[in-house]
């Protein structure tokens, strides 16, 4: 009786053993790192971490160790956050025109620890310190933007066909078209419907005059939406990691709003002035007519313009713009089908597409070139009162030459590798806010406040395990060390999972742990209650324990269901630090119903199991 | 005496004092769900929306002097309290009309604090949240709670029957609302940590309830004589010794918690003591006696049945 099988009591072990395992990178210090990516056009290899590695030492930055890492990039590890600060100054005066740095926190793990993929937990960010925005998209705007543009394609049209109208205004989300006669009307309403099938067009009459109205139906509605939200994304992604911060998150949050997340900054105004920046792009034929050199002297010919390449590199373009950034609907990165080179896939909105042919088709086998013009308002200290200017900066991405009349949808060849046709197709679909954003909550912790918040929280677990732990063994003696002992175990266990699932730890998170000491209990409880009453009734020894944990059995699970429940409906309503503690809360729980019921078991079983036994240490 | 024991075959009658602890229950909760209504809550910047600043000064930091300044600079409303230490401020700005530069607020009182105290004030936290979250913040946690509540009440439905349902959500409400009415009463800030903690306080209650309600449907099905009321007393009293000490234990934590985890997370320790104690109380006097007066039954819960081993037991 009361005897576990060997493989029992090995899973149990295995078990133990494993969280152990993986809650052991908790223990190890962190570095202050620099992450280094490679900039565009740029790559990480072998050279790299040489180079890198050089540079620190010329400018006396003693690093601790370079290395590569998965998904091309480098970590630079330093021994203090000064050195860490110098580091940093040294990759931007020396090598920020290949190498992107961001300052970071990394474990110093052992080699064997990393090799099994063994990672701290999750730190959120009220307690590593950063900066949490919630940004709403005003969606309205979106639509009406798209109303807008409507308004004016149907403009052009009318004119076009040559088809009369008296005025052409968008009535909210509506276009609405006015005409003198119905036959004008009507002849209108055919051709708005065929030019435009993506909306709903209505006619109607009143005090005498005729109306079309043209609308957005329900699916498109959406669509824009989908639209506006997806595009912010990417270019607030593209922005954020402009900053130089290690693992931002962006993510889009219910149907209107992005959560941006920078885990260690400490400079929420920049954030934000560069989170409201509006950029957009143009497409302008590159002047290939007169010479660049006479415009850098000073004669820049009429109708042309001087902008610079990426590299620096002067390149004069002709005035006329022939497609802009909003007219864009779409891009993507691929290949090109016939030569097999990387390139870009841009679609056009209908006027952007026909504007584009015409000139395409006019200027095959010359170069065209891609203008990225970025707006943002920054604020400085003059005289000691900040002011705030606007601030311009245009720059051409990419030239190419045009192969063959461009259509709706076209494609930009000519560049390096597929890696710059990405980041060509992200900023073309990032190139500017499909919508203006407005933001509704921050929350930014100071480094200092989260390491008090970090070292608070240990310290309340510290000191509740040791009151609940000198509690259990003076009421349960040696059931309440075995009871201990597993207390100590699930805490392990839950850190250990936490690792794993890299689930974010919090502040209220770490109240979910403690929260879980005080009731991790209750199991052994139940079980050693039960125990005491089956003696009272007379049992011997081993039938007691065996039908203590017998009984107490579905009066644990009873009770630990309920507690889920609320943890889940936790999870599911909660929002950042709230979730945090919901995760505890359920790791816990099932953590704990191990621990409690198997291991306590075990640990009874190998203490009293097949033996004679008078008395039990209860 | 061999070992520590808190109790040992008792048998208090508790179920005998359940009008009285009914009566006071029901006084109590009239006057927290006054305090409610009228009073309503000290709902933190979660909430409400605003801002809420926090600042670190090297040296003690004199309030006056700090309130002046932002009053000077046009900062009326702001309300200023130490948070933790002396050397710790924190600053609550009400939510602004023109939405656009309430973001940028933080900026502003820093430096005007900086130019105040005339040396570096450390900006340990900020906190904007937007009327319009505020608002959603207050709907969801309200769902949250009403949500949590259906799903328990399913489950205990599914395992025990309908009167022990709703004998435990009758429990749950009263101790949320004594949770939240204390909250009220005493204007303790209302913030999203004391939401969960509220979470957290109907799962511990319940926790509590079922292990009795167990015992009940364990004494039915074993003990063949004894009333309903004198079923239900024993079942409280084999169970007494483990809620005392779970409790017990789990007021322990929190205790640690809420001397040791610092101001942030002081009104979500605060509410779980609350909770705690009520949760123990309202198992004891309210859930077991409300399903008693609905009229549970010996019949209603023992095991159904199946035909079929009926028949097989057939000799």
């Amino acid at each position: 009786m009361n005897h576990y099988p060997l493989w029992k009591n090995l899973l149990i072990l295995a078990v133990i053993l494993a969280g152990l395992l993986l809650a052991l990178p908790n223990l190890f210090s962190q570095d202050p790192s620099i992450e280094i990516t490679a900039e565009r056009g740029n790559q990480i290899n072998d050279a790299s971490v040489a180079e890198i590695r050089a540079a620190f030492e010329n400018a006396g930055v003693p690093v601790k160790d370079v290395e590569s890492l998965e998904g091309d990039h480098l970590l630079a590890r330093f021994r203090s956050s000064g050195e860490q600060l110098a580091g940093l100054e040294v990759m931007q005066n020396t090598l920020a025109d290949r190498y992107r740095s961001a300052l970071t926190l990394s474990p110093d793990l052992p080699g064997w620890l990393k090799a099994i993929g063994a990672q701290p937990m999750f730190l959120g960010l009220d307690l590593r310190g950063g900066i949490h925005v919630l940004i709403d998209v005003d969606m309205e705007a979106a639509l009406a933007q798209a109303v807008e543009r409507y308004t004016g394609d149907i403009r052009t049209e009318l004119r076009k066909a040559k088809i009369r109208y008296v005025t052409v205004l968008r009535e909210g989300d509506k276009v609405e078209v006015r005409f003198r006669d119905e036959a004008t009307r009507d002849q209108a309403a055919k051709r708005i419907h065929r030019e435009f099938p993506n909306l709903t067009v209505e006619t109607s009459e009143r005090e005498g005059e005729f109306y079309v109205t043209g609308s957005l139906p329900p699916a498109q509605r959406e669509e824009v939406k989908r639209f506006a939200l997806q595009q912010n994304i990417t270019t607030l992604r593209n922005r954020v990691n402009a900053l130089g911060v290690a693992e931002p998150i962006i993510q889009r949050q219910g149907e209107r709003r992005i959560v941006v997340q920078l885990p260690g900054a400490q400079d929420p105004g920049r954030l934000k002035e560069l989170l409201g920046a509006t950029a957009t792009l143009e497409y302008r034929l590159v002047d290939t007519e007169h010479s660049v050199q006479d415009a850098l002297d000073g004669r820049v010919p009429v109708g042309a313009a001087l902008y610079k390449k990426r590299d620096g590199q002067p390149i004069l373009l002709k005035r006329r713009v022939i497609v802009t950034g909003d007219q864009i609907t779409d891009a993507s990165a691929g290949f090109d089908q016939q030569s097999g080179s990387p390139a870009v896939f841009v679609s056009l909105d209908g006027p952007g597409a026909r504007r584009m042919r015409n000139v395409t088709t006019e200027n095959v086998s010359k170069p065209m070139a891609v203008v990225f013009i970025e707006n943002r308002s920054v604020t400085r200290m003059v005289d000691g009162k900040p002011v705030k200017t606007r601030e311009r900066t245009e720059e051409v991405i990419s030239v190419a030459n045009i192969l063959e009349p461009f259509g709706r949808r076209f494609q930009t060849t000519g560049l390096d590798s597929s890696e710059e046709a990405h980041t060509l197709a992200l900023l073309l679909r990032a190139g500017a806010l499909a919508a203006p954003i407005e933001i509704v909550e921050e929350r930014t912790v100071g480094p200092s406040l989260g390491q008090d918040n970090i070292d608070q929280g240990f310290e309340s677990v510290l000191i509740g395990l040791a009151a609940v732990v000198a509690f259990m063994a003076l009421y349960y003696r040696l059931f309440g060390l075995v009871a201990d002992l597993v207390l100590v175990v699930n805490l392990v266990l839950i850190v250990a999972v936490l690792s794993v699932l890299q689930a974010t730890l919090t502040l209220p998170g770490i109240a979910g742990i403690v929260l879980t000491v005080g009731m991790a209990v209750d199991a052994n409880v139940l079980i050693f209650e039960r125990i005491r009453e089956e003696i009272r009734n007379g049992s011997s020894p081993q039938a007691s324990i065996h039908a203590g944990y017998d009984k107490a059995l579905s009066t644990i699970v009873d009770a630990n269901v309920t507690t889920l429940i609320a943890a889940v409906v936790l999870f599911s309503f909660g929002t950042g630090p709230i979730k945090g503690f919901a995760v505890t809360l359920f790791i816990g729980i099932l953590t704990s119903m191990f621990t409690a019921i198997l291991g306590s078991r075990a640990l009874i079983n190998l203490i009293y199991g097949g033996r004679r036994v008078k008395t039990l240490a209860i | 005496m061999a070992h520590a024991q808190l109790t040992k075959e008792l048998n208090i009658d508790f179920i005998s004092k359940r009008k009285i602890a009914a009566m006071g229950s029901g006084a109590l909760m009239v006057v927290f769900l006054l305090s409610i209504l009228v009073r309503g809550f000290n709902f933190g910047l979660d909430f409400t929306g605003g801002t809420v600043i926090e600042v670190g000064y090297q040296q003690p930091a004199e309030l006056a002097g700090v309130t002046q300044a932002l009053a000077d600079e046009g900062f009326n409303d702001a309300v200023v309290q130490y948070f933790g230490s002396r050397q710790d401020v924190l600053i609550r700005l009400a939510p602004r009309d023109e939405d656009v530069a309430s973001a940028e607020l933080s900026d502003q009182v820093l430096r005007i604090l900086t130019q105040q105290a005339g040396e570096d004030v450390e900006l340990r936290r900020v906190e904007f949240v937007g009327p319009q979250v505020g608002e959603e913040l207050r709907e969801q946690g309200g769902l949250a709670v009403l949500f949590s509540l259906i799903g328990i009440l399913i489950y205990v439905a599914l395992r025990f029957e309908w009167r022990f349902a709703a004998g435990a959500v009758v429990a749950i409400i009263h101790d949320v609302v004594f949770t939240i009415g204390l909250f009220s009463i005493f204007a303790i800030p209302f913030d999203l940590t004391v939401l969960a903690a509220v979470l957290a306080v109907i799962g511990y209650s319940l926790n509590d309830t079922i292990v009795i309600f167990d015992r009940i449907r364990e004494n039915f099905r074993k003990m063949r004589k004894g009333t309903v009321i004198e079923i239900a007393n024993r079942s409280i009293n084999q169970t007494l010794s483990r809620t005392i000490v779970t409790s017990g234990t789990t007021l322990l934590v929190l205790l640690a918690l809420y001397f040791l985890g610092g101001a942030a997370i002081s009104g979500f320790s605060i509410a779980l003591i609350i909770g705690v104690v009520v949760g123990t109380y309202s198992t004891i006097f309210i859930a077991t006696a409300m399903a008693i007066w609905l009229g549970i039954s010996r019949t209603d819960l023992l095991p159904a049945v199946k035909e079929g081993e009926l028949l097989d037991d057939r000799p």
